[in-house]
């Protein structure tokens, strides 16, 4: 027989599982986040308080629903309606009336996936900082709870708290619809909802504040909110091709890191070592961006890249000419001076280490790369390729001191330390 | 974390029997149902043991043993490879899926790199290096 925990975390799972359809739904109805995630809240307890007893319903979603929208009911004939929601005059009986006169039935699929694009556009919203959007997405969409996003950010749980409640706040006085953006004003709003995906991955992919283990759960998270996104959006393809970027940049991370923690270089990685369920969902992820027939965007191509390395099976096999054009179609959309470090990088692989060299040379006076440590490393990388060790070793030596990072650090020191 | 489940093989599956439509219908929709919340990674079916083989190892031999085989709860029909948060999510995940008449299928954690213990700081090591050195003391 169930013991009570097994009860309860079995209805925690049920509402990971459901949480964010059920706030999207509720958020469309409301026209508020706050108030949905309160009503949301208010079906949890009651799905905790009845289910041990009758057990988990065939349909947990619409129980779930009908749940919020009784207590939502509830609290509107009890004039106990949020606080800010009463401050909206008037507002109190377009929500009563919204409520009881909503369908119970089963929704159209559409429409339940429009309501969810519709949530994460919201909490993805420019008018909030990128941290205030990825806590909140994380909580809305996410279903993680503040715990765990204080866990996995580093930061404490009250800040968390915080930042999710003053976000609620400004969306609500912002007076944000919650809507799917069209026309122009969606390829903005996109790029905004991107951006936080990809800030989730990548704070669980640096490790940041000199970790060694790679927090795999928000890079998993991260990759679970871009395929979200990916089928609610799919005509959309930098949707898809940061699916692919992600998930080929995964793919790596069992040949990431040595046994010491030490991070070890693509070139020197473990292939066999890869993840090839995540490269081949990688490049059919990258394929349905190509197809989609229009100029790839900077997560498609900064996927294409990763994907002709992960399709060489030797770091002798890498089609480094193809990676150069890539690069040369990434610098002319970004402009940013990171890209072209990289594409001299990847000219110097191709086309031998004094033609990156050069290229190298032209970015020196470049601010954005001032105390960037990667730009001394790769020159001291093209010096050791020509030979000229003792320059190799300085540039080397100002890297180490240049990186945040202990364990780079640590690998920047030991080349320049090697005797030629 | 990952999950492989594991769907068991039937009378029907063993005979090669295809499902029906209805049947094909509803697993597309739960599959689909995977998809939408981004925890599908993979998932395939196996043709009967009638077309597969086993192999045998001994030391240097090797046997292989042609299909059917019996024992059929035994016997592997398809699989699945999901994201979960945790196990009970996974569960949860995999009561959804449109079996009946008593099938069974087996959700088993799949082993990352971290769980291969290779990942040993220098700081852990040192710490397991005290904690050695104190137990040596204690016994001694």
């Amino acid at each position: 027989m169930a013991t009570e925990t097994d009860a309860r975390r079995a209805i925690d799972a049920v509402w990971r599982i459901e949480s964010a359809r059920l706030i999207a739904g509720l958020a469309r109805m409301t026209g508020d986040v706050g108030v949905a995630e309160d009503l949301a809240q208010d079906a949890l307890v009651a799905a905790l308080e009845q289910w041990p007893r009758t057990g988990v319903p065939d349909n947990p979603g619409a129980w779930l629903m009908t749940t919020a929208k009784n207590r939502a009911i509830d609290r509107t004939r009890h004039g106990e309606v949020a606080e800010r929601k009463q401050r909206e005059l008037g507002r109190e009986a377009e929500l009563a009336q919204s409520l009881s006169g909503a369908d119970l039935v089963e929704k159209a699929a559409d429409d339940i996936g429009d309501e969810l694009l519709a949530l994460i556009f919201t909490a993805c919203h420019p008018v909030l900082a990128t941290e205030a959007r990825v806590a909140l997405t994380l909580r809305l969409v996410g279903s993680l709870t503040t715990a765990e996003i204080a866990r996995a950010f580093l930061v404490k749980e009250s800040t968390v708290a915080q930042r999710i409640v003053r976000a609620k706040r400004t969306l609500a006085e912002a007076r944000v619809p919650i809507e799917v953006p069209s026309g122009r004003e969606l390829d903005e709003r996109l790029t905004s909802v991107l951006e936080v995906i990809y800030a989730i991955f990548n704070e669980g992919y640096a490790a940041s504040a000199g970790e060694n283990l790679i927090r795999a759960d928000l890079c998993e998270e991260a990759m679970r909110l871009g395929r979200i996104l990916a089928g609610l959006a799919p005509r959309e393809p930098e949707a898809h091709g940061l699916v692919a970027l992600m998930e080929l940049q995964a793919s790596r991370f069992p040949a990431r890191t040595g046994p010491s923690g030490e991070p070890i270089l693509l070139e020197d990685q473990d292939r066999g070592r890869w993840d090839f369920v995540l490269i081949g969902r990688g490049l059919k992820a990258l394929d349905r961006a190509e197809g989609l027939g229009r100029p790839l965007g900077p997560y498609a191509l900064q996927a294409a890249i990763a994907a002709c390395h992960a399709r060489a099976r030797t770091p002798e096999e890498t089609d480094w000419e193809r990676i150069v054009a890539l690069y040369d179609g990434l610098a002319a959309i970004t402009g940013s001076p990171v890209v072209e470090l990289n594409r001299a990088v990847a000219v110097g692989m191709a086309f031998g280490p004094d033609a990156g060299l050069e290229l190298l040379d032209g970015l020196g006076g470049k601010p954005a790369l001032e105390g960037y440590h990667l730009l001394p490393a790769a020159r001291g990388d093209m010096l050791e390729r020509l030979g000229r060790a003792e320059e190799a070793r300085a540039e080397f030596e100002r890297a180490a001191f240049l990186t945040q990072n202990e364990r780079e650090r640590a690998l920047l020191l030991a080349r320049s330390a090697q005797p030629q | 974390m990952r999950f492989m489940v594991l769907v068991k093989a039937s009378e029907e599956s063993e005979a090669g029997v295809m499902p029906s439509e209805e049947e094909l219908a509803e697993m597309g929709k739960f599959n689909e149902e995977l998809v939408k919340a981004g925890v599908m990674l993979a998932g395939e079916g196996l043709h009967p043991t009638s077309r597969g083989a086993r192999i045998r190892f001994s030391g240097d031999e090797r046997t292989v043993i042609d299909g059917p085989f019996a024992e059929t709860k035994e016997l592997l029909a398809g699989y699945w490879l999901i994201q979960a948060r945790d196990r009970d999510e996974a569960i949860e995940w995999m009561k959804r899926a449109p079996f009946d008449g008593g099938t069974e299928i087996e959700v088993r954690q799949v082993f990352e790199e971290d769980d291969f213990g290779e990942e040993f700081t220098p700081e852990l090591r040192e710490q397991e290096r005290r904690l050695r050195a104190q137990a040596e003391q204690n016994q001694g």
